[in-house]
C-alpha cells in the first residue's frame, strides 16, 4: 500500500512540475498576474509531493518490504537500521528519486527566501525548476522506477557493503544538494535573460544560492573523498574516477561563477561571462549525472547502469543545454557590458581566476571523456588516471594558487604594478624563506616540490593576512562585511589543502609486510608491534580484527584494522585501522592470513593528510560567511518591510 | 593487440563477477630501495583490466595479483620500468596504462590542456587591451555612468 502512496505521489509531483513549469513562464512572458502567482504554491507543492514520495520509499526500507524490487535488491534482513535509511539512496532509482526530491527541496527554499525578489523574477526562476523536475520525474517514473513490485522476495540481495559506512550514507545527499543546487543560479541566469534584465540585481539574488550550492558541493565530495581513504584501505584519498571527475567539474566551475558573479554584481562587468559559467556549471552537473547512469564509464561507481537511461539524459542534457545556448545567443549582444578596467586590477585578477579554473575543468573533462573518443574511433581501449591528472593538474593550479594571493590585493579598476608590490613584498620574501626553510629543516628530507607546496600555502595566508589589516585600516573589526571573511576563510582553505597535498604526496611511505604476533616493524619513526588477530562476528558480516600497537618515545596508540566478510554478497572488505593526527596520520590495515599466525599486513606513515579535509572544512565554512552575509539579510528584511507597510496601506484604505 | 581482443569476452564477464574491494597486500622483499620504488610506481600505474577502475595496487582481483607478482618477478631480474611497461603493453595493449602512451591518436590528449591555456591567454590579453583602451579614450558620456542611469531607471520599475 505504502509504495504505491509514494508511486503516485510521484506522478502528481509530475502533474505539478508540469503547472509549475508552464503558467509561471507563460505567465511572466504574456503579463497574466494570476498566472505568476501559481509559482510559490506550485512548488511547495511539488516539494509535498516529493517528500511523501521519498518518505513511502524509505518506509518500504525500513519496513522490509521485499516486494518492491529496488528494496529486494538493495536491502536484507539483517541491514541495521541507519543503513536501511542510506540504502535509499544506495542504487540508480533511488538515487534518480533522491535527486528530484533535493531539486524540489531547492524549488520550496527559493519561494521561501525570494520575498524580496519580484514576483515576475521568482515566477521564472520556479518555472525553470519546474522544466527541469518534469525532464527528471519522467526519467524516474518512465526508466527507473523506484516503486517497482515484484513476488514477496524472502530476503533481500543487501545493500552493497561499501555504503555500509556512516561516510558513505551522508555523501550522496551532501553531494546531491550541490549538484542539484546549481539549478537555482542557472535558473536565475535563464531568467534574467527571458527577462532581458542582467543587472547588478540579478547578480546579488544568484550570489547566495551559489555559495550554498557551491559549499554542499564542496562538503560532499571531501566526505567522498574521505570515505575512499579510510574504506578502501588503498591509502589514497583521489583517484580522479570519472565520478570523481564528474563531481569536481561542476565545483571547478561554480568555483569560477562565485568569483564571477562577485564582478557583476561590485561593477557590473563580465555579464554575459557569468551567464555562460552558471550554464555551464549547472550542464556540468548534468553531464555527471549522465556519466554516471549510463555507463559510458567504468568506474567504480557506475552500479545499475543502462544505455536506455543513458540516451533520454543524453536527450535531456542537449535540450538543457542547447536551449540555454540558443537563449544565450539570442539575448547575448543585450547583455554585453562595457565597463572598462586595466590590465592590472581587481577585475583582471578575478577574470585569471576564471580562465586558470575553466581550463582545469577543461583538462578534466578531456581526460574523462578521451578513452570515450578514442574508442569511438576506432583507435581501441585507452585508460586516462592519476599520472596524467596529477600532471597537469599541478601545471595548472600553482600559476592559480600563486595569482590567488596577489589578487586579493588588487584595487578595482585600475592598479600599478609598483602598488601591488608594496604590498605583497613582505609576503614574497616570508614565503620563500618558510618554504625553503621548512622543507630543508622540519621535513625527513630536502624536496623541491615540499619547498613549493609550503611556500604557496605561506603565501596564500600572508597576503590574506594582509588584505585584512587592509580592512582593519578601513573600519573596525565588527563592520568588515561577512562576504569579505568568505573570501578570506576560503582562500586560508586553500592554503591548508594545497599544503595538505603538497606534504602528503611527497612524503607519505608505506610498506607491505609480514608479521607474526609478537613481531614489530618500524615505519616513519614509529614501531608498530603486531600483537593478536580475533575472529569477530558482526550484524551481517564475519571477519577478523587485528590488534597493533604503535609506540613512540611516550607515544601509544592501539589500532584495530578489520577484515570482514558480508554474508549476503560474501564480498572481503577491509576496515582500516586509522590514528588520525594533525600532522600525520597511521594507517593498518589487514590482508591474507599467511599461516602460522601471521597475516600480511599493509602499513601507512601519511604526514599532513588531514590537512587535505581541514582545508575543505575551511573553505566551506567561507562560503557560508559569505551566504550569510549581511547585506543578503538587509535585502530581505527591507523586502518585509515593504510589504508590512504596503499592507498597512491596503488596510488603511480598506 | 590481438590477444586482447580474444580476452575480450572473459574481461567483459569478470567485470560483472569481481567486485575486488580489498586492496592487495603481498609482502615481497626486494633487494634494492630503487628495486622497490620501480615496483610500487609500476603498481600504482597500471590498471586492474577487470576491475571497474582500480590500479593493480588498489585490488585484490586475481589478475591483479598476478599481475603484481609479474611485475615483481621482472623487477628482480633488473629489468628497468620501461621493458615491465612494455611487456605489460604487449599483452594487454595501451588499456593497461593509466599513463597514456605520447602517440599519434593521444596527441590532442597531451596538447589539449597546453593548448587551452594558450588560447585563454591570448583572449584575456586582447580583452585586457580592449578595455584598457576604453579607459584610457575619452567620452562624451561613459559607460559606466550611463549603466548605473540605466540601472536606476530599472529598478524604479521594479
Amino acid at each position: 500500500m505504502i509504495p504505491e502512496i509514494g508511486h503516485i505521489a510521484l506522478i502528481l509531483a509530475l502533474g505539478i512540475a508540469v503547472i509549475q513549469a508552464f503558467f509561471p513562464l507563460a505567465g511572466a512572458q504574456l503579463g497574466i498576474r494570476s498566472w505568476v502567482s501559481v509559482a510559490r504554491p506550485a512548488a511547495n507543492l511539488q516539494m509535498l509531493f516529493m517528500l511523501v514520495a521519498f518518505g513511502s520509499l524509505m518506509y518500504a526500507f525500513i519496513d522490509f518490504d521485499f516486494s518492491v524490487k529496488y528494496v529486494a535488491t538493495n536491502s536484507n534482513s539483517k541491514l541495521p537500521t541507519i543503513y536501511r535509511v542510506s540504502a535509499v539512496w544506495g542504487g540508480h532509482e533511488g538515487s534518480l528519486l533522491l535527486w528530484a526530491a533535493i531539486l524540489a527541496v531547492w524549488g520550496f527554499a527559493v519561494s521561501l527566501f525570494s520575498r524580496s525578489i519580484p514576483d515576475v523574477m521568482v515566477a521564472r526562476v520556479l518555472g525553470i525548476l519546474g522544466l527541469v523536475s518534469v525532464g527528471f520525474l519522467m526519467f524516474t517514473l518512465l526508466t527507473s522506477n523506484p516503486f517497482e513490485r515484484i513476488p514477496m522476495q524472502a530476503d533481500g540481495r543487501d545493500l552493497n557493503p561499501l555504503l555500509q559506512d556512516f561516510g558513505l550514507a551522508v555523501h550522496p545527499p551532501m553531494l546531491y544538494m550541490g549538484y542539484v543546487g546549481l539549478v537555482v543560479p542557472f535558473a536565475f541566469a535563464i531568467a534574467a535573460m527571458l527577462g532581458g534584465r542582467l543587472d547588478a540585481a540579478w547578480a546579488r539574488w544568484s550570489r547566495p544560492w551559489t555559495n550554498i550550492a557551491w559549499l554542499f558541493l564542496t562538503i560532499g565530495i571531501s566526505l567522498g573523498s574521505w570515505w575512499a581513504y579510510y574504506e578502501l584501505g588503498w591509502g589514497g584519498w583521489w583517484f580522479w574516477d570519472p565520478v570523481e571527475n564528474a563531481s569536481f567539474m561542476p565545483w571547478l566551475v561554480a568555483t569560477a561563477l562565485m568569483h564571477s558573479l562577485a564582478v557583476t554584481e561590485k561593477r557590473g562587468a563580465f555579464k554575459a561571462w557569468t551567464v555562460l559559467l552558471a550554464i555551464f556549471a549547472f550542464s556540468l552537473s548534468l553531464l555527471g549525472t549522465f556519466l554516471v547512469r549510463s555507463g559510458v564509464l567504468t568506474s567504480v561507481h557506475a552500479f545499475a547502469s543502462d544505455p536506455a537511461r543513458g540516451v533520454f539524459i543524453l536527450a535531456f542534457l542537449a535540450v538543457v543545454v542547447g536551449g540555454s545556448l540558443v537563449l544565450f545567443a539570442v539575448r547575448g549582444k543585450s547583455i554585453r557590458s562595457y565597463v572598462s578596467f586595466d590590465l592590472l586590477s581587481r577585475e583582471s585578477g578575478l577574470l585569471l581566476n576564471n580562465v586558470l579554473l575553466i581550463v582545469v575543468t577543461f583538462m578534466v573533462l578531456l581526460g574523462t571523456v578521451y578513452p570515450i573518443i578514442h574508442n569511438a574511433f576506432g583507435w581501441g581501449n585507452l585508460s586516462v588516471g592519476k599520472p596524467y591528472f596529477d600532471l597537469f593538474f599541478v601545471i595548472l593550479t600553482v600559476p592559480l594558487a600563486i595569482a590567488l594571493g596577489a589578487a586579493q590585493l588588487l584595487r578595482w579598476k585600475r592598479d600599478t604594478v609598483s602598488n601591488l608590490f608594496s604590498k605583497v613584498r613582505t609576503a614574497l620574501i616570508v614565503s620563500v624563506i618558510a618554504g625553503v626553510a621548512a622543507a630543508a629543516l622540519l621535513m625527513p628530507e630536502f624536496s623541491l616540490s615540499a619547498a613549493l607546496g609550503i611556500g604557496i600555502g605561506v603565501w596564500i595566508v600572508c597576503t590574506t593576512g594582509k588584505a585584512i589589516r587592509e580592512q582593519l585600516a578601513a573600519r573596525s573589526f565588527s563592520a568588515i562585511p561577512r562576504g569579505f571573511w568568505g573570501m578570506a576563510f576560503g582562500h586560508i582553505g586553500v592554503a591548508f589543502f594545497a599544503v595538505g597535498i603538497t606534504l602528503t604526496s611527497v612524503y607519505s611511505i608505506e610498506k607491505d609486510i609480514r608479521l607474526a604476533p609478537g613481531e614489530s616493524y618500524e615505519l616513519g619513526g614509529f614501531n608498530f608491534a603486531f600483537d593478536k588477530v580475533n575472529d569477530i562476528s558482526g550484524p551481517n558480516y564475519s571477519g577478523n580484527r587485528g590488534t597493533i600497537t604503535i609506540t613512540r618515545d611516550g607515544f601509544e596508540t592501539i589500532l584495530h584494522p578489520e577484515k570482514r566478510n558480508y554474508f549476503s554478497s560474501g564480498m572481503p572488505m577491509t576496515e582500516a585501522g586509522i590514528d588520525a593526527g594533525f600532522t600525520r596520520d597511521l594507517f593498518v590495515a589487514l590482508g591474507e592470513p599467511l599461516g602460522d599466525g601471521a597475516w600480511a599486513v599493509r602499513l601507512y606513515h601519511k604526514p599532513f593528510i588531514r590537512w587535505i579535509w581541514l582545508g575543505t572544512i575551511i573553505m566551506a565554512l567561507g562560503g557560508f560567511l559569505a551566504a550569510t552575509d549581511k547585506r543578503y539579510l538587509r535585502m530581505a528584511s527591507r523586502a518585509r518591510r515593504n510589504r508590512r507597510q504596503a499592507a498597512i496601506t491596503a488596510g488603511a484604505a480598506a | 593487440m590481438r590477444k586482447f581482443a580474444y580476452q575480450l569476452p572473459l574481461t567483459l564477464l569478470l567485470i560483472v563477477l569481481t567486485v575486488p574491494l580489498l586492496a592487495g597486500i603481498e609482502t615481497y622483499t626486494f633487494e634494492t630501495p630503487e628495486q622497490e620504488r620501480i615496483y610500487k610506481k609500476l603498481t600504482e600505474e597500471l590498471r586492474c583490466l577487470v576491475c571497474q577502475n582500480q590500479n593493480i595496487a588498489g585490488s585484490n582481483a586475481e589478475l591483479a595479483q598476478d599481475l603484481r607478482k609479474k611485475a615483481y618477478e621482472q623487477v628482480k631480474q633488473g629489468k628497468s620500468e620501461d621493458e615491465v611497461v612494455n611487456w605489460m603493453v604487449d599483452r594487454y595493449g595501451d588499456f593497461v596504462l593509466y599513463r597514456p602512451p605520447v602517440k599519434a591518436t593521444t596527441l590532442f590528449l597531451w596538447t589539449g590542456p597546453l593548448i587551452f591555456l594558450l588560447i585563454a591567454f591570448v583572449v584575456l590579453w586582447r580583452i585586457g587591451r580592449t578595455r584598457r583602451k576604453q579607459t584610457s579614450e575619452a567620452q562624451p558620456v561613459d559607460e559606466q555612468s550611463l549603466e548605473q542611469a540605466r540601472q536606476m531607471l530599472e529598478n524604479k520599475e521594479s
